[in-house]
């Protein structure tokens, strides 16, 4: 059989065809001294199809806590013994955590919010929120608001939100095993509309939840069908009073792989390190920009704390990756 | 006193885990009375408020 590097090598490297579901899989199974191989090839990857430039992204959670939903990785579901609190933020906060984000030299800033979907008082919130940002502020506004309507992705649109997020989480064959009141379908379903609405698709999910090595292969399978613009990858954060409060989190060798290994089932798409990166991986992110990463989350998460923005920026300096500007195309 | 991020007490069992969390959390509980507090996180910060004894920020 050939070796799956070198296969990779020929159909992603130079014909810029992404893995499929078994090839994916042959990487998941790398033994740990062909790691650094599979992260070279996939940096590789990345800089043929993506360019050298890193993205960075802000985010900001305008609402948060007492969601309605079963997300069992999920601090912000009301429906745990979870510490978090809902609370609600204001415009003028927002519009200042969005200065803040630009100041770091980033081009994103998302606003999120921890629904099941957007009300009536939510989409207004939003929609004076993302004018007073607009109005302020020289960045890019994404939201992630949940599962949307027609109407929603509609109005969303039509005010300027730039990308919307909403992640597809884990394989399909594993998603009962997360979150049982909604299904799978239904977050596609929000995919597909943001998609022929026009606004950018960010759609990824999280790894190390128990899922096995099959799934997480047919994980990013799923997230390649939708050809979405971003892909944040996030690696399970245990979180008190959640049901998989107890797991582990995943250790930085099968991280690292599991990035390298998105990086080759989706050449070109902006592949994101996001929540769990700095409990999983530490100092050892610099190795994932260096294995297929090109765009992190800087400053905090929802209801955690990430590294300091600057330390992020310092280590893309070191790197020489240059930071993705704002490219205005309206 | 209480863990701030547990809400257990102080003197009840070892904090060492939640020390080391809260290095990447912001806190939960308020240390004085053990209600959960509000908290808000934010890109460069955070803030916590207990309806008692008001607000912490980091
Ligand atoms: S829908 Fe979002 S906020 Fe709600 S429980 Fe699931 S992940 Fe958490
Ligand atoms: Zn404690
Ligand atoms: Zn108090």
């Amino acid at each position: 059989m050939a070796d799956i590097l070198a296969v990779a090598r020929t159909q992603v490297l130079e014909q810029g065809i992404g893995l499929g579901q078994d090839q994916a899989l042959d990487c998941l199974r790398l033994p740990d001294e062909r790691v650094d191989d599979l992260l070279d090839l996939a940096h590789e990857v990345r800089l043929r199809w993506c360019g050298e430039e890193v993205e960075v992204e802000g985010i900001v959670s305008l609402k948060t806590g007492g969601c309605p939903e079963d997300c069992h990785f999920c601090s912000q579901s009301g429906v745990f013994d979870s510490p978090v609190r809902s609370a609600w933020l204001d415009i003028p906060s927002l519009v200042t955590a969005a200065q803040q984000t630009a100041a770091t030299g980033a081009t994103e800033f998302c606003i999120v919010a921890a629904v099941r979907g957007p009300d009536a008082r939510l989409m207004a919130q939003v929609r004076e929120g993302v004018r007073a940002i607009q109005e302020a502020v020289d960045i890019n506004v994404a939201c992630s608001l949940g599962l949307l309507t027609q109407e929603q992705v509609d109005e969303l649109a039509g005010i300027g939100v730039h990308r919307y997020n909403h992640n597809l989480e884990t394989a399909r064959s594993y998603f009962d095993r997360v979150v049982t009141t909604h299904t799978f379908d239904e977050r596609r379903e929000t995919c597909e509309m943001v998609r022929q609405a026009g606004m950018q698709l960010c759609c990824g999910g999280i790894v190390g939840m128990g899922e096995s090595l099959e799934q997480r292969a047919e994980f990013a399978v799923q997230l390649a069908e939708l050809d979405p613009d971003e892909v944040p990858l996030n690696f399970l954060n245990p979180r008190p009073g959640t049901p998989f409060g107890e797991l582990h989190p995943m250790g930085a060798v099968d991280a690292l792989r599991t990035v390298a290994t998105f990086r080759l089932v989706m050449p070109r798409t902006i592949l994101r390190f996001a929540g769990g990166r700095e409990i999983t991986l530490g100092d050892l992110a610099e190795r994932g920009v260096r294995g297929g990463v090109n765009a992190v989350i800087v400053g905090n998460y929802l209801t955690t704390l990430g590294r300091p923005a600057d330390e992020d920026v310092r280590m893309l300096a070191d790197l020489r990756m240059p930071i993705k500007a704002l490219a205005r195309n309206l | 006193m209480y863990c701030d991020r547990c809400g257990r007490a102080v003197v009840d069992g070892d904090h060492t885990a939640c020390a080391r969390a809260r290095e990447l959390e912001p806190p939960r509980y308020c240390a004085l009375c053990r209600r959960r507090m509000v908290v808000q996180v934010t890109p460069t910060g955070w803030t916590a408020r207990c309806a008692e004894h008001g607000e912490r920020t980091g």
